[in-house]
């Protein structure tokens, strides 16, 4: 009978590929396998110390570790809207370790990347591919915050360290924080708009209409913003939001004229940023108000698509490329060099985490199997100088840096970049505020721009 | 709602309109006559606009970018209809399959060769700038799409109601089998229509890049509104594609404005009200 | 041939999954888990288009309703699991008999955009509704029932309810109301002149259709632990209708195998290459071109094939010994002959 055949057939077939699969059972020790059955349930420091060989894992970190590779699982969109950027982050990444010999501490280093496509779903099942099959050490990177959470949902039950420096939702270090994830030369959405807020009040405005992508990025974002805007004096008179991957920004850009406000506030990524500056020139607004910029609205990654329409727009972030200072500059010019791109915040800020994670491996002699004891030892670092500027940590995991204050310019070759107007030295997630209370309100969020608050 | 505002509206729904004309109506036209649902028009667009980047970026020929982009995406389409679609004529399911594995085909290339970063094409010199009407500061190069827009509806009348490939496409579209019984060669007619269609989807690529952007992703986001235009309008109409884009255009730039929370429901509550009361669209034929 | 063949070669299969957490490590148990839920999927489209004749390109939205319900119902309101599990299903049929109202006024190609849009619906419902959906960053932290936490135990949850859902689903097949619904995909005129009611058979295939992808659903919600918008986008649809096809359309284990084939091979081919999704676009088209019946259709179609050779050899072998072959090697059929 027919259906008897199609049984058949799908038998042998499937038999031949379950033996195929079977064979990645062989290598990685089956035998810590068996008697755990659930590395996910196991306690923290068992599933990503099972090292494939028996290495000394409870050693004091002053012991010499193991000679086997240190397994990085590194974590980036390399499809989808966001592509451009993720390539940033894992070009600048690798280029850290390769200018040092693929080692730290005297134990190679192993890197592999994985595509989260930008989404949370595929996010998702790389990281328990990189954990769970290529047993990773640690994982770094994510781009898109839904990412970010739900891979730290996930961490949180392994205990598997995540370092986070790209992502940017405000709560991965406040409400929502987790011991083994930490915000390694990362940024907050709000924290680069906190500074700014307060700075727009003092040049005078006080008026402010706000345009952003309706989501938890951009929530953040406009918030940090709004909240020091009002603190010094300013008024919100309206909040914009339109969906992500919106193609046409004159229905928004016109709500504006309904509120004639003294400057304007965006929030943009992507397409939405290059659309966006191109509409606000096309439609005549940059002739009628003042607009201020989030950092990725004139990140380079979105630079490098926009024209002449950019020069002269400002905005704050916590890496500026056109920064005059030698590490910035030295990054710049490698970067340059070997991928003949201007490099992102997104490069910047993983080749800092590389730079951060050598420093601690080299901390704790190479002995990351000790999740613990890594983690420590990355909360203890800081740096006086890197591309991003000083960074260190504060005890939420979040980071403290300089923000500045910049202006698109054309340099002498003809591409654009951000230049530094003004620094902010020593900015946190928590700008001026006391953490505790900062932390008793609710998070940013299209309802809560902390207008009234404090 | 000032006169301001609803005058800003307008031109830029009719602007949005005019670029989803030049999309569906290829869709359409191919649909019409071969009764292929194809769903790598999206990828068309995205492939348009990329050749016409690289072309302007190479030469600084704003006419050449889009002659290449029209021409170069026709090629394509022609290729694919002759060595791909043909083995599959006649058959629903395979066909539109096969488009939807050509999708991901042409999409995942474009961001292999030509990268993941948000692109625009800069209009030439002489469409740069805006123009005061009325209350309204317009960019020039806007109504310019609109009007290359119109030119081409009413070149494609003509050629439909017109001509005779024009007659012989509606003859096809009501009787194949009569046509080519009539001694014409009807697989030929299906491969014009098809170059043709796919040119119609270069040139939007070209016109959108400018107007908006060009990112791994927008070939699905516009060719989930082109099939609103042509469900809503009727597949197969040139009358159809016309209105429906129209439509579409206005809608979703008025929804935009006035209900942002919902902007995707303004374009597909219309559509899902059409499909439940008039599957066939406003000037479809069943 | 003897059923115990067939019943025996089912024992095996069986055999071979519960066999499955023993011999893997726990990456590959949740794999072996995707796969049979992707599978129920795509069986439930097979339903419904292989046996129906209606392919729906929507059907990821039936899946992403069951599945945002659990999601929600278990975070939110912390309903018990297998109530949240049960409401999933039934919110599934609610919609679907909308969505199937609509869509079975339709056939053939407008039937496909019909679902095709219905689809986008609750997607973009799952991208706007941020209230109760989370919007792009979903539903997280979605719990399993205590007895099942494992990855591994969680694998023989969902094999023992594929199992117990595609016997189900075989019995409706092959009873009566699932050979008029072959029957009206074969010839429609056909069926509707021989008194039945049409619109009635298809509308209720929708639903059965419906309800074997909301159970998917539900399976996935607790699998994944995590629901977002990327459930229920249209290329979860297209896949499934990919797996369908792949295997073979309207064989029954066919999509089973086509999801084998896609998950495995996506996850194995993105160790070594970003390009998965020109390889999949790839495949799509060879598929199409080359092997229109699936890997199962066009092998048994062989099958068929060969049998019939050899039952025509056998014949003439006969007949000449009965001298039953004419001048021209013809066979004259007699009464004692049956072809």
């Amino acid at each position: 009978m027919k259906q008897k055949l199609q049984i058949v057939v799908a038998v042998l077939v499937l038999v031949a590929l379950l033996a195929g699969c079977a064979q990645p059972a062989a290598t990685p020790a089956p035998a810590t396998q068996a008697p755990t059955q659930a590395p996910t349930q196991a306690p923290a420091t068992q599933a990503p110390t099972q090292a494939p060989t028996q290495a000394p894992t409870q050693a004091p970190t002053q012991a010499p570790a193991s000679k086997e590779p240190i397994k990085i699982g590194v974590l980036a969109p390399q499809t989808g809207n966001t592509a451009a950027s993720g390539q940033d982050m894992i070009n600048a990444f690798q280029m850290y370790w390769e200018e040092h010999g693929m080692q730290s501490a005297g134990r190679p280093i192993e890197l592999y990347v994985e595509d989260t496509a930008g989404n949370p779903d595929t996010g998702l099942t790389k990281a328990r591919l990189l954990v769970e099959q290529r047993k990773v050490h640690f994982l770094v990177g994510g781009l898109v915050a839904s990412v970010g959470l739900a891979i730290a949902e996930y961490v949180a039950d392994t205990g598997t360290p995540y370092f986070i420096p790209v992502i940017a939702a405000d709560d991965l270090t406040q409400r929502r924080r987790l011991p083994n994830v930490v915000r390694i030369a990362g940024w907050s959405s709000s924290s680069t708009n906190h500074p700014f807020g307060e700075w727009a009040a003092k040049q005078g405005y006080k008026t402010v209409v706000t345009i952003a992508e309706d989501y938890a990025f951009g929530h953040e974002s406009v918030g940090g913003f709004v909240n020091t805007f009002t603190d010094n004096g300013g008024k919100l008179l309206a909040a914009i939001w339109h969906p992500l991957g919106t193609m046409d920004f004159s229905p928004f850009l016109a709500q504006i004229d309904n509120y004639k406000p003294d400057v304007v506030f965006t929030e943009q990524t992507g397409g939405d940023a290059v659309r966006f500056v191109k509409a606000w020139r096309d439609l005549g607004y940059d002739k009628k108000y003042p607009l201020l910029g989030n950092q990725t609205l004139l990140d380079q990654s979105n630079l490098r698509g926009m024209g002449d329409e950019a020069i002269g727009l400002m905005s704050t972030g916590h890496f500026a490329e056109g920064r005059d200072s030698p590490e910035t500059k030295a990054f710049v010019e490698a970067f340059e060099k070997r991928y003949g791109l201007i490099p992102s915040y997104y490069a910047a800020d993983m080749y800092t985490a590389a730079r951060w994670l050598d420093a601690a491996i080299q901390k704790i002699n190479g002995n990351v199997e000790d999740s613990e004891a890594l983690l420590k030892a990355v909360r203890e670092i800081s740096f006086e100088d890197t591309p991003m500027g000083p960074v260190k940590l504060d005890e939420y995991g979040g980071t403290i840096f300089n923000v500045y204050l910049r202006k698109v310019e054309k340099r002498a070759d003809g591409k654009l970049w951000n230049v530094v107007v003004e620094t902010w030295p020593n900015i946190s997630q928590f700008y001026k505020y006391n953490p505790e209370e900062f932390l008793k309100q609710p998070v940013y969020s299209r309802d809560y721009l902390g207008e009234n608050w404090p | 709602m000032s006169p301001t505002f609803i005058s800003m509206q307008v031109l830029n729904g009719i602007t949005f309109a005019s670029l989803l004309f030049l999309l569906a109506s290829g869709f359409t036209f191919i649909f019409g006559l071969m009764r292929i649902m194809n769903l790598a028009h999206g990828g068309f667009y995205l492939l348009g606009g990329y050749i016409g980047i690289t072309v302007l970026v190479a030469t600084g020929n704003f006419w050449l970018a889009i002659l290449s982009a029209a021409l170069g995406v026709a090629i394509f389409g022609v290729l694919i209809e002759r060595f791909l679609l043909r083995f599959v004529r006649g058959k629903v399911l395979p066909e539109v399959l096969l488009t939807v594995g050509l999708s991901f085909i042409i999409a995942d290339g474009c961001l292999a060769i030509f990268g993941g970063n948000p692109r625009t094409l800069p209009p030439p010199k002489f469409l740069a700038g805006t123009v005061e009407i009325g209350p309204v500061t317009y960019p020039w190069f806007r109504l310019f799409v609109v009007l290359m827009a119109v030119l081409i509806a009413i070149a494609l009348w003509l050629l439909q109601e017109r001509t005779r490939l024009g007659a012989i496409v509606r003859a096809g579209v009501d009787d194949a089998e009569m046509v080519a019984a009539l001694g014409i060669n009807i697989k030929q007619i299906f491969t014009m229509v098809f170059f043709l269609g796919a040119a119609l989807a270069g040139l939007s690529g070209v016109a959108g890049s400018a107007v908006l952007a060009l990112y791994p992703g927008v070939d699905a986001e516009i060719l989930t509104y082109g099939l609103v235009v042509v469900i809503i309008g009727g597949l197969g109409s040139l009358p159809g594609a016309i209105v429906g884009s129209l439509f579409v255009g206005l809608v979703d730039t008025f929804g935009k404005a006035l209900f942002p929370e919902i902007s995707y429901f303004t374009v597909f509550a219309p559509m899902a009200i059409m499909l439940a009361v008039r599957p066939r669209g406003l000037f479809g034929r069943e | 041939m003897a059923s115990w063949w067939k019943y025996g070669v089912i024992v095996l299969l069986l055999i071979a999954a519960a066999l499955v957490p023993q011999g893997l490590p726990t990456f590959w148990i949740s794999i072996a888990t995707e796969v049979l839920i992707y599978g129920l999927l795509a069986m439930s489209v097979n339903f419904l288009g292989g046996y129906g004749g209606l392919v729906s390109l929507g059907h990821a939205g039936l899946f992403g309703i069951s599945a945002y319900t659990v999601g929600y119902l278990v975070t939110r309101m912390g309903v018990n699991h297998y109530v949240a599990f049960l409401a999933g299903v039934l919110l599934t049929l609610a919609v679907g008999a909308i969505f199937g109202g609509v869509a079975i006024r339709a056939t053939g190609i407008y039937f496909l955009m019909i679902t095709y849009a219905e689809g986008m619906v609750v997607w973009g419902l799952a991208y706007r509704w941020a209230k109760v959906t989370g919007a792009e960053n979903g539903i997280r932290g979605i719990t399993r029932p205590e007895l099942f936490t494992k990855g591994w135990q969680y694998y023989y949850v969902v094999l023992v309810i594929f199992v117990l859902t595609i016997y189900l689903m075989w019995r409706v097949l092959n009873s009566s109301f699932g050979l008029t619904l072959r029957g009206i995909r074969e010839c429609e005129p056909r069926m509707a002149a021989l008194g039945y009611n049409v619109q009635v058979h298809k509308f209720l295939g929708y639903m059965w259709s419906a309800f074997f992808a909301g159970i998917a659903g539900g399976l996935y919600a607790y699998y994944n632990r995590f629901v977002s918008p990327s459930t229920v986008q249209l290329s979860v649809s297209s896949e499934s209708v990919l797996m369908m096809v792949l295997g073979g359309v309207g064989t029954f284990f066919g999509p089973l195998l086509g999801s084998l084939i896609i998950i495995v091979g996506r996850n194995m081919i993105s160790l070594y290459t970003a390009r998965w999704p020109i390889i999949m676009g790839t495949i799509f088209v060879l598929t199409v071109l080359l092997a229109p019946k699936g890997i199962i259709g066009t092998l048994s179609a062989w099958w068929e094939q060969r049998k019939k050779v050899s039952a025509g050899v056998v014949e003439i072998v006969e007949a000449s010994a009965r001298k039953e072959v004419g001048a021209e090697g013809e066979v004259r059929v007699g009464t004692e002959s049956q072809s």
